[in-house]
């Protein structure tokens, strides 16, 4: 019988400190939600976050719940609850999967963190639609049930070249959320504050792009698995000191790997960059089914969508209303093309995979021809896995290894 | 008894498996097919043996065995697999050396993969995860129609004017299928229908360049199915002599070149 090989890629020491942090960071919350000793916001994951830091509020993001529905497996038990309530199978399975386990009373965060019962519970809610509209219909929902304030922007979509029409825009709309805020956080606004909140998240994002180039070393000490589970404090707790510690922690690391030529995935044979959502769920296991094959799937665009270069803190309104519109999701496709290609020539990447997630067509870029106009561009192949971020009733583990391990036989051979 | 090396290939297919014994000038000396079934180990050995019977063979002479298919990792006397996109491909070239673009229809799902002239596969895609245009999707409808899977080909072929599915879902078409019985049309009708269903399902998955060439079970049994795409399309459609088998044979050709031997000849 021909044995299936088991291969881990490295391990990576710093994942511990991780994990007080992100320790540390939900107590927090959950001690604030219980003694309302702190102002809890929250927040879409690439929204205005530092605004709300600067205010003093706590910020929680339901999408890094989402996440870890899906990473823990609960997200299939519990997307039917809202699917029963009104809320389609076909739309994001973060959104259905978050909203279905709070109408269950579960929550993973119980799991990882001893004592906590339940996610910690809004004063008020933000969201940018920068991503897509199915963010704003979920912190919606919630706003009713927690009869809390909702406060959104509302971005431009499918936009080419960034223009100052486009920044000034979303600049307004981010000045003035600031005044309903205040009232939330029972406090005045203060320009200073939002500075030195902006100055540490640009930093962060500053390290974190840092360590994701380092995959461009050949042999690369990073994966794409790795990337999507350190990000977490640069969702999280970017704006604070801690994630830009955590980084600096991490680099040095993955530079220590560099020095010493050490791989994340032995023998490295094929490198790979991911365009689309994790697939949740199987994150553990698709890292083992690359690393068997000798495949590295080193880079992604996703991983990539928490640096925010154009934080500038002497202009934050303005910096941060460009940041978070030249965010690739938000992008046409012409302006997605250029960069995915710039990416693959950065990370040196033999091959892209594409995933199209069932429930995201707004992180799936596979839909409008992308997949081969790059392919002409680049002269790269590609190969498009059909899935989901969260929902496994929609991913066929045996069509994805076949596809996976098809691919790389045909990189394999064109190779040799 | 048979002197010269042989060179097997097993591809354990969702509904069959199929079993193939090369000699070294590449020449199909021995084959079997049976149903899967569920011990998929169990039906590989039995097609190994029967094919080894046909050629008048041991065990003993098979110098390398490869696998493929969606059992390929069940297979315990195979020395290493291949994916069946892989073997698809191989086999196809071993008969057709050109570029190409093949499409496979089989049980479970539908491949269409592309090779350019030296034989090099350039893409490849594989049905989504639903049944549409599938050897189950025709399963399902000669179910709904009463009709044995033989019946079918000799069926459509006499269709005068065939009814039109339009679903991409196969419970969804079998409703349609229900629907056009209530009205009373032609059995034959439906079932070149059923065909014609199958193909703009097949087709739409990726585009045709170059030469085309059918394989799978589905193309084995049904045959019309091959003209009626020929007609859809407008070119010539080229079918290997073992449609079925063409995995199995790439699956050999693959243990014939890891032994070194038959390298650089397809
Ligand atoms: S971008 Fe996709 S995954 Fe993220 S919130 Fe929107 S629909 Fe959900």
């Amino acid at each position: 019988m021909t044995e299936e090989k088991i291969v881990e890629r490295k391990p990576i020491k710093a994942t511990k400190e991780m994990g007080r942090i992100m320790t540390a960071y939900y107590f927090q919350l959950n001690d604030a939600a219980r003694t309302h000793s702190q102002k809890i916001a929250w927040c879409t994951s690439v929204g205005p976050a530092e605004i709300l830091r600067s205010l003093g509020f706590l910020v929680y993001f339901p999408e890094n719940h989402g996440a870890m529905l899906g990473a823990s497996r609960m997200a299939t038990d519990t997307i039917p609850e809202a699917n029963a309530i009104g809320y389609s199978p076909d739309i994001c399975s973060y959104l259905t999967a978050d909203v279905g386990a709070y109408l269950k009373g579960v929550t993973p965060l119980s799991k990882a963190y001893k004592g906590i019962e339940s996610v910690p519970k809004p004063d008020v809610l933000v969201y940018n639609t920068n991503q897509c509209r199915d963010v704003q219909d979920w912190f919606a929902w919630y706003a009713r049930e927690f009869k809390a304030p909702l406060v959104g922007i509302e971005t431009h979509r499918g936009v080419g070249d960034v223009s100052d029409a486009h920044v000034e825009s979303i600049a307004k709309q981010m000045e003035a959320i600031v005044s309903p805020l205040e009232e939330v956080a029972g406090r005045k606004f203060d320009l200073e504050e939002l500075k030195r909140v902006l100055a540490l998240s640009r930093e962060c994002s500053e390290l974190w792009k840092q360590v994701l180039d380092t995959a461009s070393h050949t042999p690369s000490p990073l994966t794409f698995y790795d990337g999507a589970i350190h990000m977490g404090p640069a969702v999280v707790l970017r704006g604070t000191q801690q994630a830009v510690d955590y980084y600096r922690l991490l680099l040095a690391e993955l530079n220590e790997r560099i020095a010493n030529n050490v791989a994340a995935v032995e023998g490295e044979r094929h490198r790979l960059y991911w365009e689309g959502m994790p697939i949740w769920g199987r994150l553990s296991a698709h890292a083992k089914m690359f690393a068997a094959l000798s495949t590295c799937v080193l880079a992604s665009t996703y991983c990539n969508s928490w640096i925010f270069t154009a934080f500038d803190p002497d202009d934050p309104f303005t910096s941060m209303a460009r940041a978070y519109t030249e965010l690739f999701i938000v992008r046409s496709d012409e302006s997605k093309e250029r960069y995915i290609k710039q990416m693959i020539d950065f990370f040196k990447a033999d091959g892209v995979i594409y995933h199209d997630a069932k429930t995201c067509p707004n992180n799936s870029n596979c839909r409008y021809g992308m997949p081969q106009r790059m392919e002409r561009l680049t002269g790269l192949p590609s190969l498009i896995l059909h899935g989901d971020l969260n929902d496994l009733r929609l991913i066929s583990d045996e069509q994805t290894r076949t596809n996976v391990e098809a691919f790389v036989e045909q990189l394999e051979e064109n190779k040799t | 008894m048979a002197a010269e090396k042989l060179y097997a290939g097993t591809d354990v297919g969702s509904s069959w498996t199929k079993v193939v014994l090369l000699n070294p000038a590449k020449s199909l000396v021995g084959y079997c097919l049976k149903k899967s079934g569920t011990d998929f180990s169990a039906t590989a050995r039995r097609c190994l043996e029967a094919s080894l019977e046909m050629a008048d063979a041991r065990s003993e002479d098979i110098a390398c065995s490869f696998s493929t298919g969606y059992g390929r990792k069940n297979v315990d006397y195979a020395d290493d697999t291949r994916t069946e996109i892989g073997c698809h491909a191989k086999g196809c070239f071993h008969y057709f050396p050109s570029a190409m673009t093949i499409i496979d229809i089989g049980g479970q799902d539908n491949k269409i993969v592309k090779l350019d002239g030296s034989g090099q596969r350039t893409s490849f895609k594989m049905n989504r995860k639903c049944a549409a245009g599938t050897g189950a999707f025709l399963e399902e409808m000669a179910t709904r129609l009463d009709l044995s899977l033989d019946e079918m080909d000799r069926l459509a072929r006499q269709s005068t004017e065939m009814v039109k599915l339009g679903s991409f879902c196969t419970v969804f078409s079998a409703t349609e299928v229900l629907e056009n019985i209530r009205q009373g049309r032609k059995v034959a009708d439906i079932v070149k229908g059923v065909y014609f269903s199958m193909i703009r399902r097949v087709l739409e998955m990726d585009s045709l360049t170059e030469t085309v060439v059918m394989t799978g079970g589905v193309v084995a049994h049904n045959p019309y199915m091959v003209t009626m795409t020929e007609e859809l399309v407008g070119r010539k459609i080229m079918v290997p002599e073992h449609p079925q088998l063409t995995g199995a044979i790439g699956a050999a050709l693959y243990a014939m070149n890891s032994t070194g031997l038959g390298m650089n000849e397809d």
